[in-house]
């Protein structure tokens, strides 16, 4: 329950940073996307059902203030939390390589969609420029910031995984 | 071991299915209405709106302690340089008040609308931006309560910025003219040529947005021409200045040209904006369109 309001405030906190503070802390016009780091860590570390549910109200809150047509951001973010969940078995919190792969594999995956359904539809052929200019920089600078907040946000979610396992164990 | 009774979940691949379908029933829906995104979004705006403007207040003035920091040995350098063009401009200024003086006796004599005059314009701060780095689009903090409506005009300085695409009761959301999906009916303002002015993110890398669709004699429209709204645009007010023509080029079939332009404001750094209140009155606006 208490990692649950933790999961939601944090997401919250995400969509709010990544929209006002994300701008100032753009690099050559590219910022990173907390959004795409909070859905894959919470994915990776509380499973399938967590990762598709915070990705969903994730991606509703984007559709909702920035989105052209509600529901694409939702279900991108949604089956990147799904598919991160995916990977709960083979983790473990003492490491980060996982962690760091699967944001940045998630990342990719973001910005390929996005170019792939919104632009290359539209008939923006000169995939090379965006790959270039906005995809690669942008995973690069989230790989950064994963590296800065993925472990503080790591110790928290777990020690609240393991405190509300406890109780569920005494309980029983 | 089944003392304790189970609670009642559903796994996490069928809710993956249902959440799919309601994503693709909004998607479908939306395409053809806006029910659902109203009044979701003014829910969330309350809630999200006033954190953001929050965070925005403050971080606008960090970054504005920064700035002045960084940049004073620029601005040293500016300020030389814009006081010997302030005098430029002001012999430029008044040989414009002598034009403007016979302007407006002409007008008079045509008996011309001074509507485009002067618009009423409501100032706004900026509190948030599209997280994605794909397109760019924002919020600010006025919204229905302050008279802000729907399709308004949105300028920064003396340069269009977009328009107003939804308003909720304390915020509004702008789609900008570089956005990728934008385009705006324009015209040149010495020759009266219309074209579209387009948004795009390859080439606002190197801050242009492009026009295509130009129908203008050859050499007629040169670099460094005044771009403004056109006057047969459904959304936007004519006379607003959008930029200026950086590049030009005739298509291959030698009939239109086509080029960048550069937007006349600057749209990294927009904190404050315009709200134009008076809105382009649509044929359709007092009894229905045509057909």
């Amino acid at each position: 329950m208490r990692r649950n309001l933790f999961i939601a405030v944090c997401m919250l906190l995400a969509f709010v940073l990544q929209s006002t503070v994300g701008k100032w802390i753009a690099f050559g016009g590219v910022s990173p996307n907390l959004l795409i780091i909070a859905v894959a860590a919470f994915g990776f570390m509380c499973g399938t059902k967590c990762g598709l549910i915070t990705g969903f109200v994730a991606g509703i809150l984007w559709d909702m203030f920035y989105g052209s047509m509600p529901g694409f951001y939702a279900m991108l973010l949604m089956y990147i939390g799904y598919m991160n969940g995916a990977f709960k078995q083979i983790f473990y919190k003492e490491d980060i390589k996982l962690p760091l792969i699967l944001i940045m594999i998630s990342d990719f995956i973001y910005g390929l969609v996005c170019y792939i359904l919104q632009f290359l539809l539209r008939g923006r052929f000169h995939f090379p420029h965006y790959m270039l200019y906005v995809i690669l920089p942008e995973v690069v600078y989230t790989m950064l910031l994963t590296m800065v907040i993925y472990p503080p946000l790591k110790s928290v979610t777990l020690k609240l995984d393991d405190l509300s396992q406890g109780r569920e164990s005494s309980n029983a | 071991m089944r003392r304790k009774r189970r609670k009642f979940t559903i796994p996490s691949k069928y809710l993956l299915l249902i959440l799919t379908v309601v994503c693709v029933v909004l998607m479908g829906v939306s395409a053809f209405t806006d029910l659902i995104s109203a009044p979701l979004l003014n829910v969330a705006g309350g809630i999200i709106v006033p954190m953001q403007t929050g965070v925005s207040r403050i971080g606008e003035s960090l970054s504005r302690k920064k700035d002045e920091v960084v940049n004073i040995r620029d601005v040293m350098a500016r300020n030389e340089e814009l006081k010997e063009q302030i005098d430029a401009l002001v012999i430029e200024n008044n040989a414009l008040a002598q034009d403007k003086y016979e302007l407006n006796q002409l007008r008079q004599l045509y008996e011309l609308d001074q509507q485009y005059a002067a618009y009423e314009k409501i100032g706004a701060h900026v509190v948030s931006k599209d997280p994605g780095n794909w397109f760019s689009g924002f919020v600010i903090d006025k919204g229905q309560k302050d008279g802000i409506g729907v399709d308004m005009n949105v300028m920064a300085g003396s340069g269009l910025v977009g328009r107003v695409t939804e308003v909720g009761d304390n915020w509004a959301k702008v789609l900008s003219i570089i956005n990728d999906k934008s385009s705006v009916s324009a015209m040149v303002l010495s020759t009266e040529d219309t074209c579209i002015v387009e948004g795009n993110l390859e080439t606002m890398k190197s801050g242009m947005i492009t026009f295509s669709k130009l129908v203008s004699e050859e050499g007629s429209v040169k670099e460094g021409d005044k771009l403004v709204t056109s006057y047969i645009s459904t959304k936007y007010l004519p006379g607003i200045l959008i930029g200026y023509v950086t590049e030009i080029n005739p298509d291959s079939n030698h009939l239109t040209n086509s080029g960048y332009i550069t937007p006349a404001v600057d749209f990294s750094h927009l904190q404050e904006v315009l709200v134009v209140t008076t809105r382009k009155n649509l044929y359709g606006s007092d009894g229905g369109e045509a057909q």
